[in-house]
């Protein structure tokens, strides 16, 4: 293998890979309050199919009309995670059943679907897409110019929004009160923390994240439309954040890592490399989600300080 | 205070005073407080689904007094307190904080007007740290940054002020329970608490801690604060509190400054008849032959962690083994590993010579290992299986339960009456739901199945927490009994009074480790408390 297959593999594993920061963002934020979120791979098609749409209908200047689809998806993504959330905050359905009947009602054959067709957007090539922006002019430094200071505006946002995420998370008091909220509710209620509303917030804003991340897909990372797109990325989203002990930081990581997974079959093929056949490439990302998941799960894992405490749990103030 | 919490003025309180004296409490009697009135509940009335948990409840507390609120487990006490704190909204009734009557809707108005509790089951982040915790939920003035530097600097501070020694960069989780009720303690104080409400706040501390926690509620009353003492215990309400209403049955019963009353007197008020407080008579005959030996045992805990260490002890037929320690010190893994509720990973068990396989609660039934456990609902009874068929869950192999190949109904029907009269079980009959009794009687029909199988070893660990005084008299002496017809009881109790009623030997444990085997006659209260404290 030549420096140039690996630079390939990096540059289209952050493509792979940025989907999988927004949503993973999305679903850690969720999920540090309390709120699994099973929903995320319905919103994120939700998210898909509603920037593609605004994409190909809104007539103006690129940037404009980006910036509509993007903020579309998010509510598009946020709509789906206000169902989850009043059926699983306030009416305190089973966290899993909840989000599993977002996923079937949003995603494949369900309203996504639906929406693709009404709207009649299927098979055809994006008016608009986000390109690479060659950031400090450092574009043509080698190897990091092409990986780092070349990537579309969305790639940049997906690294802020991280810094900003760490930040909130532990330097901030929101974020100090949003942990207490997903370790020990009761404790939080007790020192007059809102509990349902910090829950709500964040399951609202992981369904914007995840809708942006599907909104990546059309917007950026191949801009058409096709049924079914994200091809299962919303679950790798949420395995990642069981993976990366919900701390922002490991979860980039662990996205660029599926990112080069998922990358590997597609830049092979492309330069006529066999190695392996490539249903094997497409599987790697899913199998490393098995993997994860079991080393996860496993009570070394689960010794470590992590998993928030009340995660799946609803909370009520045991009131007669 | 916000706006809404207040509802009127001074006025109101002179008014709500007067009807409601006769309930008990008055200002006048003998040894009440000099100081102004600080929290004045009347009539607070609070009804659960088939239970009225508070019913017209009444008393006042003065700023500087220790006020301690005396009742058996489920006499209303937590409902109170929750009712005070705005966690529940009474259904009747009216509160006044320092003259002013509020209305509560959340914990946070409650704490606005300065009134803080300490709860039964702590309220704290595990995974954070002490500094966290004090400032949860509370900045003042207004910041959206937090820093942990600055906060762990203010909370060190506040620590060395109101004497509440304690690592603010420690984690919760490796605290200790008496470290981690200070800390519940110093969040109050840190956030200005006039009043506070400590509930029970003694069953999770050794001799030595509850005698610091008196002192520090003794210098908060000094420094003019309230301090609302919660307890079902006798003499720690004696010592600690000025004045004490007892409840009982969900209504407040009369308000008795302590001094010149004494503990066989509230324990009338608090039951409802006489009761003498005599200790269970224990039989002092030399103990038989050893039953159950433990050898080096270890074994881990649900966390992985050792949870037992290198246990060594045995239990001779006829005597009474009390394990005292604070909880979660290894007690409840060692009931587990002893009736093979859980693996070990070394050492040996052996009963009456025979060694127990690991890990295998059929083999220690075999055995004549009977088990009372800590948690009674879950892992002893069937809440939702009657009397005659919780009675049988350990013996439908046996011929007495059987018609042939079939569990016979009208053979365990007649054994289960047997067992009511024999263990004096409240119940219709042998259909009755057990979910559907009384703490006491669920007891009772637990100890009627493990102690019918006519046992070697009988492993109770809590065997009298949450029961009332009747109940757990009765559940002592079936224990002494038991151990006098030539039964080795291993009896776990954080209850130091019970391990000295009942033990014949005592074995403390700390850390998962036992510090020392003592026998009960003549040893000294003081040494058993540090050596739970692991100080000895
Ligand atoms: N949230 C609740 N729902 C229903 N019943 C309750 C609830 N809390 C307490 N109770 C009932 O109210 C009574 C008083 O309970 P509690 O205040 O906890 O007593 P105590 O603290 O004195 O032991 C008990 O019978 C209890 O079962
Ligand atoms: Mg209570």
């Amino acid at each position: 293998m030549n420096s140039n297959i690996v630079i390939a593999v990096l540059v289209s594993a952050i493509g792979f890979g940025t989907p999988l920061v927004l949503a993973g963002l999305g679903e850690l934020l969720a999920e540090r309050s309390g709120v699994l979120n099973l929903g995320v791979e319905g919103m994120m098609l939700m998210g898909a199919v509603t920037a593609f749409f605004v994409s190909q209908k809104t007539h103006g200047p690129t940037a404009l009309v980006l910036l509509l689809a993007v903020l579309a998806s998010m509510v598009a993504g946020s709509a789906m995670a206000l169902i989850h959330a009043v059926l699983s905050i306030t009416i305190r359905v089973n966290q899993i059943v909840s989000g599993l009947a977002v996923t079937i009602f949003a995603g494949i054959i369900g309203l996504s679907s639906y929406l693709g067709q009404v709207w009649n957007i299927g098979g055809v090539a994006g008016h608009h897409q986000f390109n690479g922006i060659d950031l400090f002019g450092l574009q043509n430094l080698p190897i990091v110019g092409p990986i780092i200071f070349s990537e579309d505006a969305f790639v940049y946002a997906s690294w802020v929004l991280v810094l900003a995420v760490l930040y909130y998370l532990y330097r901030t008091r929101p974020g100090l009160y949003l942990r207490a909220v997903g370790e020990n509710p009761a404790a939080a209620d007790a020192m007059g923390i809102n509990v349902t509303a910090y829950r709500y917030v964040h399951t609202l804003i992981g369904g914007a994240l995840a809708g942006l991340g599907g909104a990546y897909f059309t917007l950026a990372l191949a801009p058409i439309w096709t049924d079914g797109l994200t091809a299962g990325f919303g679950w790798i989203a949420i395995a990642l954040v069981i993976f990366a002990f919900w701390r922002p930081d490991l979860l980039v990581l662990g996205a660029y890592l599926f990112g080069i997974f998922s990358a590997l079959g597609p830049t092979l093929e492309t330069r006529g490399i066999t190695v392996l056949p490539s249903e094997f490439y497409s599987a790697l990302p899913f199998l490393m989600t098995v993997i994860a998941l079991a080393a996860a799960s496993t009570s070394w894992a689960n010794r470590r300080v992590g998993t928030p405490a009340s995660l799946g749990i609803p909370y009520t103030r045991e009131e007669g | 205070m916000t706006d809404s919490a207040l509802d009127a003025g001074g006025d109101q309180a002179a008014q709500v005073a007067g009807p409601h004296q006769a309930s008990g409490s008055s200002a006048s009697a003998p040894g009440a407080m000099p100081g102004a009135l600080a929290v004045q509940a009347v009539d607070m009335t609070k009804r659960f689904p088939g239970v009225v948990a508070n019913d017209h409840v009444s008393f006042e507390a003065a700023e500087g007094e220790v006020h301690a609120l005396l009742g058996e487990n489920g006499a209303g006490k937590t409902t109170l307190c929750n009712l005070l704190m705005g966690l529940y909204r009474p259904d009747e009734g009216k509160l006044s904080i320092s003259g002013r009557a509020v209305r509560f809707h959340s914990p946070k108005d409650a704490q606005d007007a300065g009134i803080f509790m300490v709860h039964q089951h702590l309220r704290l982040v595990d995974s954070m740290t002490v500094a966290e915790n004090v400032v949860l939920g509370w900045s003042k003035p207004r910041r959206l940054r937090f820093s942990p530097r600055k906060v762990e600097k203010a909370v060190a501070e506040a620590a060395e002020r109101f004497q509440m020694p304690v690592d603010p960069k420690a984690r919760i989780w490796q605290l200790s329970l008496g470290e981690r009720q200070r800390v519940e303690i110093l969040k109050a104080l840190y956030r200005g608490a006039k009043i506070l409400i400590l509930d029970e706040p003694t069953t999770v501390l050794t001799p030595q801690e509850a005698e610091q926690l008196f002192s520090s509620v003794r210098d908060m009353a000094a420094d003019g604060r309230t301090v609302i003492f919660i307890s079902h215990k006798l003499p720690e309400v004696l010592a600690v509190a000025d004045r004490v209403t007892i409840l009982r049955q969900g209504r407040s019963i009369t308000t008795v400054p302590t001094a010149g009353t004494d503990a066989e007197h509230l324990a009338g008020l608090m039951v409802g008849r006489e009761v003498s407080l005599e200790a269970t008579a224990k039989g002092s005959e030399e103990p038989g032959p050893v039953v159950l030996e433990l050898a080096g045992v270890s074994a881990r805990g649900d966390l992985g962690t050792e949870a037992l260490k290198t246990v060594t002890f045995d239990v001779r037929a006829g005597e009474i083994l009390g394990i005292a320690g604070v909880a979660g010190n290894g007690q409840r893994e060692l009931a587990e590993v002893i009736t093979g509720l859980r693996g070990t990973t070394a050492g040996e068990i052996r009963i009456g010579g025979t060694r127990l396989p690991m890990g295998d609660p059929r083999a220690a039934i075999d055995l004549g290992i009977a088990y009372v456990p800590e948690d009674r609902m879950g892992t002893g009874i069937s809440p939702n299986l009657s009397i005659a068929e919780n009675l049988m869950l350990k013996s439908y192999r046996g011929k007495t339960m059987r018609s042939g190949p079939v569990l016979s109904n009208r053979k365990a029907n007649a054994n289960a009456r047997e067992m009511i009269k024999r263990f004096d079980v409240r119940a219709p009959g042998p259909r009755t739901l057990v979910r559907q009794l009384s703490g006491g009687n669920i007891q009772k029909v637990l100890l009627a199945r493990e102690l019918s199988s006519e046992p070697r070893v009988v492993v109770a660990a809590s065997p009298t927490r949450g029961l009332d005084v009747g109940a757990t008299q009765y559940v002592r002496q079936v224990l002494v009994e038991t151990a006098q017809h030539g039964v080795a009881v291993l009896m776990v109790s954080e209850d130091l009074d019970e391990i000295f009623e009942l033990s014949d030997r005592i074995a403390v444990f700390y850390n998962g480790k036992v510090v020392g085997i003592v026998p009960a006659a003549g040893a000294n209260r003081q040494q058993i408390g540090l050596m739970m404290a692991g100080a000895a």
